[in-house]
This record gives C-alpha cells, structure tokens and sequence, in this order.
C-alpha cells in the first residue's frame, strides 16, 4: 500500500503545480504527471486494462492539447482579490475535510468486501460468456447497455465538434466559402 | 510553427516514424484482436490505432496523413462502427433478446472464442480510432488556419 500513497501524494502536488504554475506549457505537463501516476496506481492496484485505457488517452489528451489548442502567449490573470479568494477557499475545503472525516468513519474498508453482483459476474462470467479477460465480459456482455451509452457520448462528441470546429460552420454572413478539405 | 503543418518535422523524426508508426498499428490491432483474453480492449486499441495516425501526422504533416485516411473515410469508419455495434446486438433477437450471446462460446483462452465479443471489440475501436483521429485534424486545422490569419 506504500506505493500507492506515495503516488497519491505525488498526483496532488503536481495537479497543486498544474494550477500554480504561470507557464501553460509547464501547467500541460505537470497534467500529463497526474495522468501518468493515475496510470501507475491503475497498475498497482491490480487493473491493467484501466491503466492501459489510461494510458492512452492521456497520451492523446496532452498531444491534443500542446499541438493544436496551446498557444505561446496567453496571459494568466492572477491579479485582484487574492485574500477574500483564498479565505473562501480554505473554508471551503476545511468544511469538505470535516464533513468527510464524519462520513468515512462509516464505509467498509478499501476494496472490501466485493460487491454482491460483482462476486456474481467473478464466479459465473468465465462459463457463461467464455471470455477469458473478465472486464471484457462485463463491459460487452452483462453491461453492454452501458458500453452502448458511451459510444453514443463519444458519437455525439464527435459529431459536434466536427460540426462547430468545421470551416462551413464558421464563415461570417453572406461569405463564399472555398475548402479544399470539405465534401460538396 | 505553421510550417511544421505543411512539411513535418526533422529528417531524424521521419526516419524513426517510418520505422516506427507500422508497428503502433499492428499493436493496436492486437490490443484490439485479443480484447477478451487479455488487458486491454475495443477502446484502448483504437486508441493507439488512431495515435498511429497522429504520430504520422506530426512527422509528416497534415498532407501525407490526410492522404493515408483522408477525413470522408474517418467518418465513414466511424459510422460504421457504430451501425456495427447496434447490428450485432440487433442480430441477439434470432436466439431471444438484445446484446445476446449469440454465437458459439468456442475454446477459453483461444482467439475465436467468448461468441461476438471481439466483434463488439472491433465495432468500438473502429468508431474510437476514427472518431478520435477526426477529431484530432479538425482541431489541428482549426488552429492552422487560425494562425495564417
């Protein structure tokens, strides 16, 4: 369990770093850190298929975000009414840290026991779906109308960023557009 | 900046894409294939498929990607992803209901086997590769084009 505090610690002071920091550079990759570590604990905690799905997309999330949103000079506004800020937020999370030490007195202990429907799908999802990989049978068998949701998030994603970012969808009134890349 | 949209990046970076992004793609494709007997899975593996994509574009430019899977065949594949996903649990009413196991379980541990699985693998990563990789140019472009101005 050492590790996994260890990363956890790590994750929060560079998501602190993320938010500090002036650079948006610097910021991007101390995002990238969190993402990484979160992978890493997904590994320690015994989920490969989580770390690797993790993995990934962060990969594609950072290359996302440094190739084709950042630019070199976008300014931070830092200024103005940093005591009253930072009073309401130490509030804040004092009362959050009180009210969650009250409320996890109450729960059962990390990572047991294993839910009822859980332990169902553990003993019976080898024999009935033959799946070796057990995540793959719970995502595309005893919960395929959840893996179907989220493709139709992703789909609808897609569709409207495709349908926003696209040159038709920006031309000003009464402009010809002329786009090579587009469909006639 | 903008140049690196239009040429690519060094000869250096070309060469270890050329070497590189075939075997990206063969690993997304495993990731992919064997989604029900080890980690990973539909999602993952077209994430790396469309990753491989998006290497090429970075070392290339947006010319030579774009010719490889232009953009009306991104999102033709990811249409099809979907329509696949939604046919193959329509097909689970022959046998009785939706998202039915309806082929044979087959041989654990072996790669035909746990009935349309790996299809529904297939169909997600079709629609996650070219979804994600859509995305991806529509920004780059966005962004080209913003800074021409």
């Amino acid at each position: 369990m050492l590790e996994l505090y260890i990363l956890l610690i790590f994750m929060i002071v560079a998501a602190v770093v993320a938010v500090e920091i002036k650079d948006l550079l610097s910021s991007v990759v101390a995002v990238g850190a969190v993402g990484l570590a979160l992978s890493i604990a997904f590994l320690v905690l015994k989920a490969p298929d989580v770390a690797i799905t993790q993995l990934v997309v962060e990969i594609l999330c950072l290359i996302i975000l440094i190739r084709a949103t950042l630019r070199k000079d976008l300014p931070f506004s830092t200024s103005g009414r940093w005591f009253l800020n930072t009073l309401i937020t130490v509030i804040f999370i004092s009362l959050f840290l009180m009210v969650a030490a009250k409320c996890f007195k109450d729960l059962p202990e990390f990572g047991y026991p294993t839910m009822k429907v859980a332990s169902t799908y553990l003993k019976e999802g080898f024999e009935k779906t033959g799946a070796a990989n057990i995540v793959a049978s719970v995502i595309l068998d005893y919960r395929a109308y959840d893996t179907l949701g989220e493709a139709t998030v992703l789909f609808t994603a897609v569709i409207g960023v495709l349908a926003i970012v696209r040159r038709i969808g920006r031309k000003k009134v009464g402009e010809k557009v002329r786009d090579e890349d587009e469909p006639r | 900046m903008s140049k690196e949209h239009e040429q690519g990046m060094s000869l250096i970076v070309k060469t270890i894409t050329r070497l590189t992004v075939g075997l990206i793609l063969l690993y997304g494709i495993y990731i992919v294939s064997h989604g029900h007997v080890s980690p990973g899975g539909g999602f993952a593996g077209g994430v790396i498929i469309a990753l491989s994509f998006v290497h090429l574009m970075l070392a290339y430019g947006k010319e030579v990607a774009l010719s490889k899977l232009p953009k009306q065949a991104s999102s033709f594949f990811e249409s099809m992803g979907a329509i696949m996903f939604l046919a193959i649990a329509l097909l689970g009413f022959t046998g009785g209901y939706f998202f039915l196991n309806f082929l044979s379980k087959g041989e654990p541990f072996k790669l035909f086997s746990a009935g349309v699985i790996p299809l529904y693998n297939i169909a997600i990563s079709l629609k996650v590769g070219a979804g994600l990789f859509a995305i991806f140019v529509a920004l780059v472009l966005l962004k080209f084009e913003s800074e021409k101005k």
